[in-house]
């Protein structure tokens, strides 16, 4: 048993001493940054593709590109790969799984060519669009104009938006508030079907209504 | 068929919410169980259906607590419980679909449906942890981080 030296011998400064009571907690901190529990798994796609995830930790490397391809990195810079599975990515990401928003759902409206004029087949699709909205929380209605390959980029890009404004109008006229619905222009940048330029093409003459 | 989609528009006036969309709008929570909150600016708003998430925004669920947010290029981006996620940038261009989505996962769990985003672009869209840097060529995927416990 040692004797407690008097106050004022004490050699450490007040500083000094509040460091040295750190210490012990700041070592346990780096002990808890050093080894980690982060797990990181490729699902399939939901569309039959698989796409491809690259892990890297401070160089290390691991590219998965096969559906349940998963990487454990147990530390900083450590990076290790190996197979998961369904029940497995359910058992340790449930509640997120769980979570996870209902897909998008696209509508596609067609148009007489060069004009704003509904093709007299799309009026139909209105009904299933809105029991679409009517099944989802927080609705959101996001109209897409498309164009075929007919005119320059800039006139597509603004007949594609002019497209989408007037089926917004027609959406509205119909109840839906104007707040839960945006409109964007895609030009000719997106066919359904692929062509050359300057061909006419009715199937890219379409408007996306996408409900998510 | 008129009247039946009038009968159809006007429940639906009425349950359509309040949030207004905006330019600065990233997404919208969709799910949203037990504790969860959107840390914005110094202040902490609940994360219910309906709200709006901004780049800079740091979305928090407690131990029962999950959220899933909705984002302008149809990313689907859920967290489990005891999570935290940072939305540091999301920059979207409706008509190019050029732009940016980081975001960093602190801690907790994470899934993931990439969207228009990354679809255009393979950099476009990168998830961080305090351990690893994430690239995402259009892809669904899990990520959970945080110290290992024992």
């Amino acid at each position: 048993m040692s004797v407690p030296a008097p106050r004022k011998t004490d050699p450490l400064p007040k500083r000094a001493r509040y460091l040295l009571w750190l210490a012990p907690l700041a070592l346990s901190a780096l002990a808890g940054c050093a080894t980690r529990n982060d797990l990181y798994v490729l699902l399939p796609g939901k569309d039959g593709k698989t796409g491809a995830l690259t892990v890297e930790s401070e160089g290390k490397k691991q590219t998965l590109d096969k559906p349940y391809a998963a990487a454990r990195v147990n530390r900083v810079g450590s990076v290790d790969g190996f197979t998961s599975s369904e029940a497995q990515a359910k058992q340790d990401f449930g509640p997120a799984l769980e979570a996870q928003p209902k897909r998008p759902v696209s509508f596609f409206l067609y148009f007489l060519a060069d004009t704003d004029e509904f093709a007299p087949e799309s009026k139909t699709l209105v009904a299933q669009i809105f029991a679409e909205i009517a099944r989802r929380p927080a609705p959101e209605i996001v109209i897409i104009g498309h164009t075929d390959r007919v005119g320059t980029v800039v006139y597509n890009d603004a007949l594609s938006l002019r497209r989408a404004e007037r089926c917004r109008d027609e959406l509205i006229k119909l109840g839906i508030p104007k707040v839960r619905i945006s409109v964007a222009g895609r030009g000719e940048r997106e066919p359904e079907v692929p062509t050359a330029d300057e061909v006419p093409e009715p199937r890219n003459r379409r408007v996306e209504i996408s409900v998510r | 068929m008129k009247s039946g989609l009038i009968a159809l528009a006007l429940p639906m006036v009425l349950a359509l919410g309040v949030a207004v969309a905006s330019a600065e709008d990233a997404g919208q929570i969709k799910v949203s169980k037990g504790s969860a909150q959107i840390e914005r600016a110094g202040k902490t708003l609940p994360a219910t259906v309906g709200q709006v998430v901004q780049q800079g925004d740091v979305v928090v669920t407690g131990a029962d607590g999950s959220v899933g947010i909705t984002f302008r290029d149809n990313s689907l981006v859920s967290i489990g419980p005891d999570s935290a996620l940072a939305i540091d940038r999301f920059v979207f261009d409706s008509t190019t679909h050029q732009g940016n989505f980081d975001a960093s996962l602190k801690q907790g769990t994470l899934a993931v449906v990439s969207g228009k985003l990354a679809k255009q672009s393979p950099e476009a869209m990168k998830v961080k942890t305090p351990a690893a840097i994430l690239g995402v060529r259009g892809t669904e995927f899990l990520v959970r981080t945080g110290p290992a416990k024992d």
